[in-house]
Formats: C-alpha cells, sequence, structure tokens
C-alpha cells in the first residue's frame, strides 16, 4: 500500500539516515537534516532508525493513506489533522486508510518529520532512499500525485514518550573547532567572526546554512587546491559570508575552511529560521 | 616526502603533501593498510588535488601522530587492475586541443589513448573522475564559456586532468571524445568505473 501526495509545501523530501561512505566518489551523505527528530519520529511509530520519513520544509504537507498505518510528526512543531480533526504533535497518531492527513506549517522551526510505521518504501540508491538534492541521488522531490509505497510495520509503536515541544533556536548558537584553513584569514576576520551579529540567510538550503553579516577578509590571494568537506565546515567563498555545510554539501571544495561545527550543533542549525541571530563561539578541542 | 597533518572538526585529519605524485603515493599507502586491515578504522577517505581526508577517525590524535612516521613508497606503475575504456575520439573540441598541443587531431587520439591514466580523485558529480597521466605539456585551460549541457559519456580535458562525464550536465571542459561506457550506475556493485587509484586506460574505438 502507499500514500498519496496532495501538498508538499515549499520543499518536501523523502530522507533517512543517508549514505555516508561514498564521499570519495563524489557522492554526498545527505540524509535528514534534523536526525533526533527523524530519530524520534521513527520510534514513536516503531520503525528502526534506518527507515524513511519525510521532511517538510515550513508549509508542512497532505498525504492521502492507501491503508491505515500509525504516523507521528516531530521536528518543526505544527497543527496535525486527520480528516480535518486535530491529532497530536509527536505521538502516533492512527489514521485509517483512506484518510486525509496534513502536516500544517511550522509554528516555529523550519523541518517537521513525518514517519509512517513501516517506513516509506521507496527504492533505495547506495543504500540509503535520501533525495540527495545536490547531486540528484534518491527520490525527487514530493510533487503532488507522487504515490509512495509503505513497508511492513515491524514494530510496536513507542508511545509512552513525552516529548517537549523544542523552541526554535534563537539565538542559534554554533561553536566553532578553528581551521583547517584559518591561516587563509586575517586575524580581525577570527574576531569578526565570533564576535559578529549573524543572521540566518533565506538562501539556506539542505546543502548550507547561509548567514548574512560581517565579510571575511582574506589574509592571502590565490585558489585553494580542491579539497575533501567534512559536515558542518564554515566554507568562506569569495563573497567573504561563511556558508556551514549541511547534510548534501559537496565532497570536495576549493575555498577555504575557517572552522568546522561539530555535528551535534546542527540540528539546531536546520530548525533555524531566516532572520534568527547566529552567534559563533570559538570552542578548544579536547585533548 | 614532507606530510602536514591538520585538524577537521572533532574526528577528521586533512594529510597535506606536496604535489600530485605525494597525494597519489600516499593515498596508495592508505589503501594498501587499509586493505591489510592495519589503518584503524576511517569512515572516509578522500583524496583530492594536494591532500588526503581522513574522516570519522576514532583516535585523530593517534592517528595523526602514526601517519607522520609512515615511509610511503613512490607509486609504481604496479600490476594493479587497469579499466579500458573505448573512445570515439570526435569530441566538439578535439580541433582546438589539438590546435593547444600543436598535432593534427588524430595524433591527439594517438597520444591520448597510449597515455596510463590514474584516477586521482572525484567530485564535481558521482563518479566524475579527475585522471592523471599526461604529460605536462598537454595541459589545456578550460573553454572561456562553458556549455550548458555536456553529453554523458563525454571524455573531456581541463588543466592537468583528463575527465569523463558520468551523465549530461553544464560543464567547461574541452571535449576530445565520448564513450558509451556507464560510468555511474548506483545499482551495480560498482556504481563508478572512476574510482580513486584506479587505473584507466582509453582505447580507439573500432581500431
Amino acid at each position: 500500500m502507499s500514500v498519496t501526495v496532495l501538498s508538499t509545501g515549499l520543499l518536501t523530501t523523502v530522507q533517512d539516515l543517508g549514505r555516508p561512505g561514498h564521499a570519495h566518489l563524489g557522492v554526498p551523505r545527505s540524509g535528514a537534516l534534523d536526525q533526533p527528530a527523524h530519530r524520534l519520529a521513527n520510534r514513536l511509530v516503531g520503525n528502526p532508525a534506518t527507515a524513511a520519513t519525510l521532511e517538510t520544509t515550513v508549509l508542512g504537507c497532505a498525504v492521502r493513506t492507501g491503508r491505515a498505518v500509525t504516523v507521528a510528526v516531530t521536528g518543526a512543531p505544527c497543527a496535525v489533522r486527520v480528516d480535518g480533526r486535530p491529532a497530536a504533535w509527536a505521538a502516533p497518531v492512527r489514521v485509517p486508510a483512506g484518510a486525509l492527513l496534513e502536516v500544517g506549517a511550522a509554528t516555529s522551526g523550519v523541518r517537521s518529520y513525518v514517519a509512517f510505521a513501516g517506513g516509506l518504501a521507496v527504492t533505495p540508491v547506495l543504500g540509503s532512499r535520501s533525495t540527495d538534492l545536490l547531486s540528484g541521488l534518491g527520490p525527487a522531490p514530493l510533487a503532488v500525485g507522487d504515490e509512495l509505497a509503505l513497508g511492513e510495520p515491524c514494530g510496536p509503536a513507542a508511545g509512552a514518550d513525552v516529548v517537549a515541544s523544542p523552541a526554535a533556536p534563537d539565538p542559534l548558537l554554533l561553536p566553532v573547532l578553528i581551521g583547517p584553513r584559518d591561516d587563509w584569514f586575517t586575524e580581525r576576520s577570527l574576531a569578526v567572526l565570533t564576535g559578529s551579529g549573524y543572521r540566518v540567510s533565506p538562501t539556506s538550503n539542505r546543502i548550507g546554512l547561509r548567514v548574512d553579516g560581517p565579510p571575511l577578509e582574506r589574509a592571502r590571494e590565490g585558489e585553494l587546491p580542491s579539497e575533501g568537506m567534512v559536515l558542518g565546515s564554515v566554507q568562506v567563498p569569495p563573497d567573504g559570508r561563511p556558508v556551514v555545510f549541511l547534510a548534501d554539501h559537496p565532497t570536495t571544495g576549493g575555498y577555504p575552511v575557517i572552522g568546522v561545527i561539530p555535528a551535534a550543533a546542527l540540528p539546531a542549525a536546520a530548525q533555524a529560521t531566516p532572520g534568527t541571530p547566529v552567534r559563533f563561539t570559538a570552542v578548544r578541542r579536547r585533548r | 616526502m614532507s606530510t602536514r597533518v591538520l585538524r577537521v572538526g572533532l574526528d577528521a585529519l586533512l594529510v597535506e603533501l606536496d604535489d600530485a605524485d605525494e597525494t597519489a603515493a600516499f593515498h596508495a599507502e592508505l589503501q594498501r593498510r587499509r586493505a591489510a586491515s592495519v589503518l584503524p578504522p576511517v569512515a572516509e577517505v578522500v583524496p583530492a588535488e594536494r591532500t588526503v581526508l581522513l574522516d570519522g577517525v576514532a583516535d585523530p590524535d593517534a592517528l595523526a601522530a602514526e601517519l607522520t612516521g609512515w615511509c610511503v613508497p613512490p607509486l609504481r606503475a604496479t600490476t594493479d587492475e587497469t579499466v579500458t575504456v573505448p573512445v570515439r575520439y570526435d569530441g566538439a573540441d578535439l580541433a582546438e586541443v589539438a590546435a593547444l598541443w600543436g598535432v593534427a587531431e588524430d595524433e591527439v587520439a594517438r597520444i591520448h589513448s597510449a597515455t596510463e591514466f590514474r584516477v586521482a580523485f572525484s567530485g564535481f558529480a558521482p563518479g566524475f573522475g579527475y585522471l592523471t597521466g599526461l604529460p605536462e605539456r598537454y595541459r589545456v585551460p578550460r573553454r572561456a564559456v562553458p556549455r550548458p549541457a555536456v553529453p554523458a559519456g563525454s571524455i573531456a580535458l581541463a588543466g592537468p586532468y583528463t575527465g569523463a562525464y558520468p551523465r549530461s550536465s553544464p560543464g567547461g571542459w574541452q571535449l576530445i571524445g565520448h564513450t558509451d561506457t556507464v560510468l555511474w550506475d548506483p545499482s551495480r556493485e560498482r556504481a563508478a568505473l572512476f574510482s580513486p587509484g584506479t587505473r584507466v586506460r582509453f582505447v580507439i574505438e573500432g581500431a
């Protein structure tokens, strides 16, 4: 059985834990941007964390379910409705066969996650069902009329979780481990990065969180030979405005990386709405 | 060989080498050690022009200390598996490349197909390999104006590299030919025909 897509909001994609391990072939890791929310949604409906969910963007989505199925909506808080009746957010919800499931616009944050018991059974590519917006691997972003197959439910729903509605990050706090290419920037640039008011740019996407604010000044001219990039890299293109690499980031890049945000801080970045103040803080590695 | 190791985030190392040859040799050494299970677990090994990134390293400090003490032999012409790719040398920029090289068009095909290439690294798109092997005198610049769509299977040159487009995409490389060989297919066991370290030989189709 399947679900039929009736509306897709700004952008709705299928996501799981991504396809790490193929970066040397030019394949981004991809996967849910807010992994704790993705994992929670799966747990609430009795799925393993590897099951595919829907990741919405700002405006939610709507689907009609072909069979009765337990669903859970987590991540950005939003109104959940089944055939027009209010249903619980961040809790298992029983949706009858043929019912309309509406995931409303985010009341705070950006991305909600919709898990279906059994998971979405779209065809995996390199071991993952994630949509990768950079390289086009995995299923295309959802379009109205799409039919998505559902897998077989494999475990009981975990109904007992009490989930506090997360506040959207404000300000967004991003700890930065300085380097590897901090020597490409002036001393002053490091102070500017950690001492200035940046804001989340509306041009942010699954590839990177872009910020508006003072540009960072290079200490040297020329081009850096292309090198491998990690999740959370703070790459600085020629315009001097830092970009924080998220799950669909390119595997190599030629602009210098001034620092790296640890992965644990990135789910918050995925939920920061445009205009949110961003504070970068330099942190030291524990040895 | 001078090996500089830079820390990247919490659990990655960026190993910086002096030139492309040292980078290739170091990457080959990593592959040998990984195959022999004497390298501590690493989630990703990503070679590039002058660096190799090791991501997802359990104890980066220990590995960083170990790496700098390695004795890395220069890259040998080995008996590694070689992938053979038939090419029709009829690319849209063949005449321009011939002019840049100062040879006839069929001579471009002869020189290119007589070269042993090695995939130095991948990037740009899944399965797009950057192949080295052509002598320095055959370097060509990128096109001044990139094409909005380069056909899948195009064999092309830019700087020191030969590349092959796994699928149609925009591109600024100089097109010298075309192959029908499928370069990227995520449904097969080996998704990318060209992965870093693979030896490649192009042969003139029908010759």
